[in-house]
């Protein structure tokens, strides 16, 4: 929670500003009722017996300047708080967002999208409200309870320390249900968690729902993460509905006190039975910054809560860390995997049977290509996450124009790349936009790529061309026009190593084989890998890797293939049939 | 910057248009209303622990009475009245806390129905609803603006039933000082309400402007960070936390500018209460001048005054998180205002013993009518015939899919099955005879036997790994640290997308269905697996009238029918043989295979 404040004190002087004037403003608003008494009890008497109205007309021309004042003041603290917090909160979820955004595949997978989804937004709002109150209510009650206590003091100091007496149990209370809170808040917010994950879901799978006529099964599904959050909720907020009324009663069986004591005192002659009457004045004036004060607390607990759960994002280390230079890396290839073993697992658990990928090695040049081919699952998307060190190996070294992959600044080596990937997203914006992809790519290059990857005719064919509108996750897109769209994405900047993640399975024969004739000639400067079921998308590759259950069972050219990998040949035999 | 804005409290600008307030109202009472009871029993409550309030200093007023001065002390009444005061507190603190429970499980209630209404009523929308609005979007409604309003009843509501009681008996006891004093608050009581009307006037639209705003960023943070990944192959990260620093700003600064104009109402109704104090104490003041009242009567008034004015200004400064709260209602009750999935016809015929005719007679559709997808699309599929659908993407293979299975409705022409028009059937009769293997596959988080079983209740353990082998499938699953047990995500990388297809095929196995439509079931399926799940495949098409779109065409070229669709129309039918001596559309696709 400290370290959200942090975000807050950025704006030390506006704070500060915000909180004089707030302070200023209280201190005139308390001013009136002082001048109300000081009329009725010295002004009017006078003014009957004198018939002068010059003093009422003063003293009531400065109540209202004073309440005109206050306005002002009130509002300009009121907006300055809304100010800093905005601001702040902005600052924040910038920061989170960027955080999110450099996770590495292990951290993003442990923390789950919609818990990250939930952090960013609806954590982010509890500290937001929190950044609100203590601003707003955060001055006021603790002026209130000083000065309330300092008058005391003045009246009698020994009924005040009677009081004052009560405060620390005040305060145990307010501690122990506030600490008592952030748990119970956690809890909160991972139930939440847990419903937007089930929305979520079936948001993306409403077709195959409403296909199986599920509905009524997933309104249960959803009843049960609901409940569970409100049963969360309820338990939460019942222990911090307590808080209150004892802090009252505390404060009350204190008041109970000073009127006994008081006794004591008037009947020595140590006091005044007025006194006590005034007292009595201030201890409500107290009694209800008190409960305030609590208030705040319990916003404390929940902004707490989610600050935890922000800042474990935020702590989170970055596991692809940045090597220096390594000995003996150097060598003359564009890739190379060197007896490269990976489990997404924890290394210590995963027997080699177990890893995902198992002793792989193969070097490409650039100006080779390369097929991956293999049974499903058997770790072909994996080599690929590897090379663009999603994920770092487990075992063994990878290797890209010579430098390992670790020696790299992220960005500079996906630069390097430009994928098409499997489970790839279409954004709600233009066309144009979803290929350029937020780098600064002029529009000729994003024609040249569409047309290499035979998606222009159908892009012209949208209204507004590049520019049309693709509705959200592209649903108004056939699976090969998305298919299509992402290969363009992939072409269009131009880059060394292209990879193409069985991008083309939608795609029917023809199209698939004149992008690929037009990959050829356009980007032959490219390096392409390409992952596929089908073979004749990567019989023509200069190498093709066999993948089997994450081992290489076969490595060389079609032909060579053909000859020695009998599963490749039963693959040949099988796809293309008769006209083999 | 903004802080130094003109302050223009009272002249609104040319405003949007607020939208109804009083539907968010009614929206919300038709949730307080099913707990008519219970909320009169926290009244009841209230008023009880208001009264409770005042003998309080009652109490303690009469045990000051009885100290009377040095040496003067009746401390037994001093104690009795201390014991009674006690006790009182005591009672008084349990009534609050039990008040406060009661308040929380209401709203608890309220707000679980609430986000199941919601929940349910998006199972009922059409599918073309979820093309239109953003997950997130969705999601900060039943997550985000429920729990505001969810804060708003808890606390807010109390507060005001809480302030209603002190208003109305200060009122009361001022009217009895002097109802001549009161004429003053003729003048600011209205005054108030009408600068709190005009002012929530004017705010309201910018509370509905900042929960839009909100959404739409959680909207768009749902969209990128689902797609992180990707974002991070092509180093994106930069200019999309740039942009997203963009869409923040515009939330940050909608949240901000409704607080601005919200932040003048509670220290203004503040002020013209401090005013109509100064006027009761000068008016008051004169007429004790004109002797026609006592000091001591104007003295009560002011105090009464005062008493009556601080639940007004407390409620002034709560009317924000009114205004957010009933902006949240409004974006919740305008999902729950949608249109449903057209409901079946009175007396919709329920499809029982499905023999497995579709026809589809001159069906012309288009998502929007001025673009046809598909034109005079007509095709006749006998029972336990096996149809293939076969064309360049986009030619409107998988529309064609969305009619079948009335995701959607044809512009004109008919589809029928078993005679019956689509239209006639009730619509889960109909998409029950159908099993549908898809292209886009979805697991959802859950074990892999529930993913698996998940259209077949009673599924047994056994019919389950059943279908897993023929899926085959099986093996990969008992890899698995814990099997059939192991809990797949939506996002889970364990598992790939062709073993997730083979995942739905085992699913579809479990269904007893009359009519199977397989959307490129397996085109992220390797050919080896494809051919050992052929045997399983062809069990799983058996007596079915079967739907295939497949671009591998070897996988249909024991086909009944063979259509071959472009551009919306049939160009070509008939079987493997027949069109491959044609020489046309489907030859050219199949020599295509070897380019």
């Amino acid at each position: 929670m400290k370290r959200a404040i942090k975000y807050l004190l950025v704006y030390k002087e506006r704070l500060i500003s915000g909180y004089t004037v707030k302070i200023l403003g209280t201190v005139v608003e308390l001013f009136i009722p002082w001048i109300m008494a000081k009329i009725l009890d010295e002004v009017v008497p006078s003014v009957k017996t004198t018939k002068n109205y010059m003093p009422l007309a003063l003293w009531g021309g400065l109540m209202v300047l004073l309440a005109l004042a206050a306005r002002f003041m009130n509002m300009f603290a009121n907006r300055r708080a809304a100010w800093t917090s905005k601001e702040a909160v902005k600052t924040l979820r910038d920061d989170l967002f960027k955080k999110i955004m450099n996770l590495s595949g292990k951290q993003t997978d442990s923390f789950g999208i919609p818990s990250l989804v939930s952090r960013l937004t609806s954590d982010v709002y509890n500290i937001h409200g929190f950044f609100n109150v203590i601003q707003r209510i955060g001055v006021r009650a603790p002026l209130i309870i000083t000065g309330g206590l300092i008058i005391s003091a003045t009246l009698d100091p020994v009924l005040t320390l009677t009081l004052v007496a009560t405060l620390p149990f005040v305060f145990l209370i307010v501690f122990t249900i506030s600490r008592k809170g952030v748990p119970l808040y956690t809890k909160v917010q991972t139930s939440v968690d847990e419903m937007v994950r089930v929305i979520r879901e079936d948001i993306s799978g409403i077709r195959v729902i409403k296909a199986l006529s599920k509905e009524q099964f997933e309104r249960g599904r959803f009843q049960g993460a609901n409940d569970d959050t409100v049963k969360n909720e309820l338990h939460a907020a019942g222990v911090m509905a307590a808080s209150g009324p004892f802090i009252s009663l505390s404060l009350n069986l204190g008041l109970v006190l000073v009127v006994i004591v008081g006794a004591y005192r008037i009947n020595s002659g140590a006091s005044l039975p007025g006194v006590i009457v005034a007292f009595l004045t201030y201890f409500t004036m107290i009694l209800n910054a008190v409960i305030t004060v609590n208030r705040i607390f319990i916003n404390y607990s929940k902004a707490s809560a989610s600050a935890d759960r922000v800042w474990a994002v935020m702590d989170s280390e970055n596991d692809l860390k940045v090597t220096a230079e390594m000995k003996h890396s150097t060598n003359g290839h564009r890739i190379e995997f060197r007896n490269v073993s990976f489990t997404y697992g924890d290394p210590s658990e995963a027997t080699d049977e177990k890893m995902v990928l198992k002793n792989i090695s193969f070097t490409v040049e650039p100006d080779e290509s390369l097929g991956i081919i293999g049974a499903t699952g058997s770790g072909k998307t994996t080599i690929l996450s590897l090379l663009m060190r999603y994920y770092d190996a487990t075992k063994g070294e990878i290797y890209v124009d010579g430098r390992n992959v670790k020696e790299y600044e992220l960005d500079e080596l996906r630069r390097k790349f430009g994928a098409a990937f499997q489970n790839d997203v279409v954004f709600a914006d233009t066309i144009e936009e979803n290929i350029s992809f937020g780098r600064d790519i002029p529009h000729r290059d994003i024609e040249k790529a569409a047309k290499a990857a035979q998606a222009y005719d159908f892009i012209m064919g949208k209204d507004g061309g590049f520019e049309h509108e693709a509705t959200i996750k592209g649903s108004d897109l056939s699976g090969g026009q998305k298919q299509r769209l992402f290969i363009s994405r992939a072409l269009a900047g131009s880059p060394e190593i292209l990879i193409l993640d069985d991008s083309s399975s939608a795609l029917d024969y023809k199209t698939d084989a004149e992008v690929r004739k037009a990959i050829n000639a356009d980007y032959a400067g490219s390096t392409m890998i390409s992952v596929a079921q089908r073979i004749s998308s990567v019989m023509k590759m200069d190498k093709i890797i066999v993948l089997d259950d994450g081992k290489m069972i076969g490595y060389g050219k079609h032909d060579e293939l053909m000859e020695n990998c009998e599963v490749y040949r039963e693959i040949a035999a099988t796809q293309l049939g008769s006209l083999a | 910057m903004a802080d130094n804005k003109q302050v223009n409290v009272g002249r609104g600008k040319a405003v949007e248009h607020a939208k109804d307030p009083k539907a968010a109202l009614r929206f919300l009472w038709r949730y307080l209303s099913r707990f008519k009871v219970l909320l009169l029993f926290a009244l009841l409550l209230t008023i009880g622990g208001n009264t409770l309030a005042l003998v309080g200093p009652e109490l303690s007023g009469r045990a000051i009475d009885a100290i009377k001065g040095k040496g003067m002390v009746d401390f037994e009444t001093v104690f009795r009245y201390a014991a009674l005061m006690a006790v009182f507190y005591a009672v008084s603190a349990v009534l609050s806390y039990g008040l406060a429970l009661l308040m929380r499980s209401i709203t608890q209630k309220i707000v679980r129905q609430m986000r199941q209404d919601v929940f349910d009523k998006l199972m009922a929308l059409p599918v073309s609803f979820f093309d239109t609005h953003m997950a997130g979007d969705i999601i900060s409604r039943i997550s985000y603006d429920i729990d505001v309003i969810n804060t708003s009843l808890s606390t807010d509501v109390v507060q005001i039933l809480a302030s209603t009681v002190t208003i109305v008996g200060s009122f009361i006891m001022m009217v009895k000082i002097s109802p001549i004093l009161v004429l003053v608050m003729c003048v600011t009581i209205p005054a108030s309400f009408m600068y709190t009307k005009k002012m929530t006037g004017i705010t309201r639209p910018k509370f509905s402007i900042r929960s839009r705003r909100l959404g739409e960023m959680n909207g768009y943070v749902e969209e990128t960070v689902g797609a992180q990944k990707v974002i991070q192959g092509y180093a994106g990260e930069p200019v999309y936390v740039e942009r997203f620093g963009k869409i923040n700003r515009t939330a940050a600064d909608a949240y901000y500018d409704a607080d601005y104009m919200n932040a003048t109402i509670g220290p203004t109704v503040n002020m013209i209460n401090n005013l109509s104090l100064c006027l009761v104490t000068i008016f008051g003041a004169f007429l004790y001048i004109i002797g026609s009242m006592t000091l001591g009567n104007v003295s009560s008034f002011v105090l009464y005054s005062r008493k009556f004015s601080g639940p007004i200004n407390e409620a002034a400064n709560i009317i924000g998180e009114l205004q957010s709260a009933l902006a949240a209602a409004e974006r919740v009750n305008r999902i729950l205002s949608e249109d449903n999935e057209t409901a079946d016809i009175t007396d919709a015929y329920e499809l029982k013993d499905v023999l497995g005719d579709v026809e589809v007679k001159d069906v012309q559709f288009g998502y929007v009518p001025e673009k046809l997808i598909l034109k005079d699309f007509s095709l006749k599929a006998e029972a336990g015939k096996l149809i293939a659908v076969v064309g360049p993407t986009g030619a409107g293979k998988t529309t064609l899919i969305n009619l079948l299975m009335r995701f959607y409705d044809p512009v004109s022409g008919e589809i029928r099955v078993d005679g019956h028009e689509n239209k006639e059937i009730t619509r889960e009769s109909l998409r029950r005879s159908y099993a549908m293997v898809l292209q886009d596959t979805w697991v959802f988080g859950g074990t892999i036997f529930d993913n698996i079983a998940y259209c077949k209740k009673d599924a047994t353990m056994d019919e389950v790994v059943a279908a897993a082998k023929a899926a085959h499938i099986h093996s990969f699953i008992t890899h698995q640290p814990k099997g059939y047990d192991t809990v797949l995500t939506e996002d889970g990388v364990n598992i790939s997308k062709g073993q997730k297809q083979l995942l739905t095929i085992a699913r579809a196995m479990l269904l007893d269905a009359r009519m199977l439509i397989l959307d490129e079931a397996t085109s992220n399926v390797d050919t080896r697996t494809e051919k050992q799940i052929q045997s399983a495949m062809e069990r799983l098409m058996h007596g079915k009238t079967c739907f295939i779109i497949a671009h591998r065409l070897s996988t249909i070229e024991h086909a009944d029918e063979i259509i071959v669709v472009d551009e919306g129309r049939i160009k070509e039918k008939g079987r493997h043989a027949e069109l491959m001596a044609k020489r046309g559309a489907y030859y050219s696709l199949y020599a295509a295979q070897l380019e």
